[in-house]
């Protein structure tokens, strides 16, 4: 079995427990709100971290290229309140023309 | 009255998850073509756009995949992206409501986008039937958009760098990530997410920066003492916007 293979039935199986957690288990009661608050930063820490590391990782280096330009323009597009479409094709052409003009 | 109502209630739903299942598609296309680019089979990008359906965690696996990283943290950085699915399960629980193998069944549905559509109205009722068409459509548009994604960009990893779309992820998840920038607490996760992130890249294995942004943020959150006790509890503010 490929490495993909294995990956995408453990993150099925997983992911089938934390969706289904709430509505299967849990029902009406709900956590401590300690543990609420945790996992209310968790998306917060994580797409932050995402973000950061396809932008700038490439396997174990940190590199900086024409995706910093494009995530730039995308943080301007995003404060403009431009619509999702609209930033993710804004933060790709702009990289498509860093890379023309380098 | 009261069926005029309903159908005004109906419309917006169906607008609100017009434009959430249209913001979707390009992201679903990048999907594809990442995952043919990281190698794999048309069948596994389906397979995950099927059985995982979690866009960012599809993502971070095929990413990581790619790269070189283990099966472990592959698997791991997705599935701690979707342990949020813990959080989106407690505010859709009481309108999931059916038997076991029907709330089995919608909790498959269960991504941001319609958790937020779902969270976004005030009764039970529509609650469940913005989640149900929001969870429904963009599951169609992302498996439809993965296999074009795959087929039309399958070895053509320069036409992804030529036409920018190895920044369309990174947008992705800065907008996704974009309106929990205005809630200070959020604000201060995300740059010390980011920050740790960036600093573990060179001396660990790709998805372990991940993992320990996150990790480290939850221990941190812990370690305080609870000075907010009414700091955001699960409303659905806290968590989706």
């Amino acid at each position: 079995m490929s490495d993909a293979t294995i990956v995408l039935i453990v993150m099925t199986l997983g992911t089938f427990a934390l969706k289904s957690a709430g509505p299967l288990v849990l029902g009406d009661r709900s956590l401590p709100v300690r543990v609420q608050q945790a996992i209310g930063l968790l998306p917060a820490a994580l797409l932050a971290a995402l973000t950061i590391v396809s932008t700038m990782g490439d396997g174990r280096e940190i590199v900086v290229d024409a995706r910093l330009v494009g995530l730039v323009v995308a943080g301007i597009a995003l404060w403009r309140r431009l619509p999702f479409v609209v930033v993710i094709v804004v933060a790709s052409a702009a990289t498509a023309i860093t890379r023309l003009i380098s | 009255m009261d069926d005029l109502d309903d159908a005004v209630r109906r419309r917006a739903i169906h607008r609100q998850a017009a434009s959430i299942i249209a913001a979707v598609a390009p992201f679903g296309i990048v999907f594809g073509a990442a995952a043919a680019t990281a190698g794999l089979s048309l069948l596994q990008a389906i397979g995950f756009s099927v059985l995982v359906f979690g866009g960012s965690s599809q993502f971070a696996a095929v990413e990581i995949l790619g790269d070189g990283g283990s099966v472990a943290s592959a698997a791991i950085a997705g599935l701690m992206l979707n342990v949020r699915s813990l959080a989106f399960g407690v505010i859709m629980a009481p309108a999931l409501f059916g038997a076991w193998w029907q709330r089995a069944a919608m909790s498959q549905l269960m991504i941001d986008e319609s958790t937020a559509v779902g969270a976004a109205q005030s009764e039970r009722r529509w609650r469940r039937y913005g989640y149900l068409v929001a969870g429904i459509g963009v599951f169609v548009v992302w498996n439809l958009t993965t296999i074009l994604g795959h087929v039309a960009f399958a070895d053509a990893g320069d036409l992804i760098t030529d036409l920018g779309l190895d920044a369309a992820g990174p947008a992705v998840f800065l907008a996704l990530l974009w309106p929990r920038l205005s809630s200070r607490p959020q604000r201060r996760t995300a740059i010390v997410g980011a920050l740790v992130a960036l600093a573990l890249i060179p001396f660990a294995p790709p998805g372990v920066p991940i993992l320990a942004a996150m990790l480290g943020v939850v221990a941190a959150r812990f370690g305080k003492p609870d000075e907010q006790p009414s700091d955001a509890p699960l409303d659905g503010s806290g968590v989706l916007s």
